[in-house]
């Protein structure tokens, strides 16, 4: 079978398939669930340092929250940008 | 004189080729926005043109072989390529009308490889490459695609639990805009650069060009227009089977997907494993469905789509080889006339059966139903559902009073 399949390279996709594949939509979400306040008190241990906020409402994420979604979503931007940079120096 | 004219010939079926592929490959990016109501179908549509044109003229490293690893290159003549586009287009056409997703270049290498065979015989062919490069590959891209996607969208589901769901569609929403136009972008860099390679090929092989040289600006700026054209005008039939045969998607299994699909395509490419844009699309779209606690994956769709990429390959290589034994057997310009009229005649054939039951724009999200979508043909459907409004009225019309007074007569016997 090694005569048909370069196991190597199949390894290489799947593995750094699954970590950006599969990292960034995580990461995004991560991004979100950082800037969305989750409703209060069901989640309250989790979030208790910063911002929470009165039960119920929307209110802004504190600063630390902030900065890890934008950091999450930075990274996301840059998966993107590194995408279109591999396409343009010719890609294959 | 006639090898000019078959090279402009092998030129318009190169582009026609270009067209097809476009036509054909644009649900892999988009299917899933318009699905998930991320982006109107045609804005969708327009966009995923745009980035095709774009990718074309992004990156210009174009080699100018056509199955390469695949075909012996000293047996590919213009009269060889010419029946190859032909079997490929014939073939994205067929699975079109059957709103089937399968791999434009798989199609491209069947048609070739056909007709290598029936100019040279076995010996032109590089069966291990086949096997290696085209056969693998189709079987292991939808594993590969559906881990990954699958991964991802788990991922996701578990740390949106709990979010208002209003806020997260909305940001997903842009999240799957963004990776599905990189899936667009990737698809116009190398798919367009097939279609300039060959009419590089063709032009050198006419002499018409060096052999060392480069793209014309012509050839580029046509085969990106070809295909945005074909992008834009929109496969709507295959955009459905994608987007709402596989799975019911939603915007966060759409953004998994279409990251999935734009990593695997890159990432494969990149570390020299290409597989083909439309397995890896396709399955991504299946591993959201798996990766989605509760979704549903419709694997009888699934199942009809493995089966048309098995059959592509032999299935476009038999159009080719059939194209070439014709246009050898009628000979010269003639032949070739002859087989792209046929081509003409079964465009417009499969284009008028595509018209009894049309999809485009205003029904592509239409709620999906495996009993009346079921089966390979929408041509039987169609004849299926016209067949009782002929038959069953009148056989309705006599049964009925028949039936009626015989009730009736029954009643007032038994109720006097």
């Amino acid at each position: 079978m090694s005569e048909f399949i370069e196991w190597g390279a199949l390894a290489h996709v799947v593995i750094a398939g699954i970590v950006v594949g599969a990292g960034i939509p995580a990461l995004f979400a991560l991004g979100l669930r950082l800037l969305v306040l989750p409703d209060g008190g069901t989640s309250a241990g989790a979030d208790g340092a910063q911002g929470g906020g009165p039960v119920g409402a929307r209110t802004r994420p504190g600063t630390a929250r902030l900065v890890g979604a934008g950091l999450c979503f930075v990274v996301c931007v840059g998966a993107i940008a590194t995408g279109i940079g591999f396409l343009i120096s010719g890609g294959h | 004189m006639t090898e000019t004219l078959l090279l402009v010939l092998v030129v318009v079926t190169a582009l026609a080729f270009d067209f097809t592929n476009g036509f054909h490959d644009t649900g892999n990016a988009m299917a899933t926005s318009i699905a998930t109501r991320a982006l109107k179908p045609r804005t969708a549509v327009l966009l995923s043109a745009v980035l095709n044109m774009v990718g074309a003229f992004l990156s210009l490293s174009v080699a100018a072989t056509i199955a390469k690893g695949l075909v012996d290159a000293n047996v590919i003549t213009l009269e060889v390529v010419f029946a190859g586009l032909v079997g490929g287009i014939v073939w994205n056409l067929v699975t079109w009308l059957l709103g089937l997703p399968s791999s434009s270049s798989h199609a491209l290498v069947g048609g070739v490889v056909g007709s290598v065979l029936a100019a040279v015989g076995t010996s032109g062919v590089i069966w291990t490459g086949v096997v290696a490069k085209v056969l693998v590959p189709a079987l292991l891209a939808p594993v590969v695609a559906i881990a990954v996607a699958a991964t991802g969208t788990w991922f996701v589901a578990r740390l949106t639990r709990g979010l208002p769901q209003d806020l997260t569609s909305r940001g997903f929403r842009w999240g799957q805009v963004g990776s599905a136009s990189l899936v667009s972008l990737a698809h116009g860099t190398n798919d367009a650069q097939k279609s300039m390679g060959i009419i590089l090929l063709a032009l050198i092989a006419g002499g018409a060009a060096p052999a060392d040289s480069s793209v014309p600006f012509w050839v580029i700026v046509s085969c990106a227009f070809f295909m945005a054209l074909g992008t834009y005008l929109g496969g709507w039939r295959i955009i459905r089977t994608l987007g709402k045969g596989l799975v019911e998607i939603d915007t966060r299994q759409g953004m998994s997907a279409e990251t999935s699909s734009a990593a695997v395509i890159m990432l494969s490419s990149y570390f020299g494993f290409s597989l083909s844009t439309t397995h890896v699309a396709t399955g991504s779209i299946m591993g959201s469905g798996v990766g989605m606690p509760g979704a549903t994956v419709r694997w009888g769709v699934a199942g009809r789509m493995l089966a048309a990429w098995g059959l592509t390959l032999p299935a476009a290589g038999i159009v080719g080889a059939l194209c070439f034994w014709l246009q050898h057997g009628v000979g010269g310009f003639g032949g070739s006339m002859l087989v792209f009229g046929l081509l003409l005649a079964t465009s417009a054939l499969i284009w008028f059966a595509s018209r009894r039951k049309p999809v485009d724009h205003t029904n592509v999200n239409e709620a999906w139903d495996e009993d009346r979508a079921a089966g390979l043909a929408p041509v039987a459907a169609t004849t299926g559902a016209a067949a009782p409004a002929h038959v069953a009225p009148v056989e309705s019309d006599h049964a009925s009073p028949v039936s009626e007074a015989i009730t009736v007569t029954t009643s007032t016997r038994s109720h006097p």
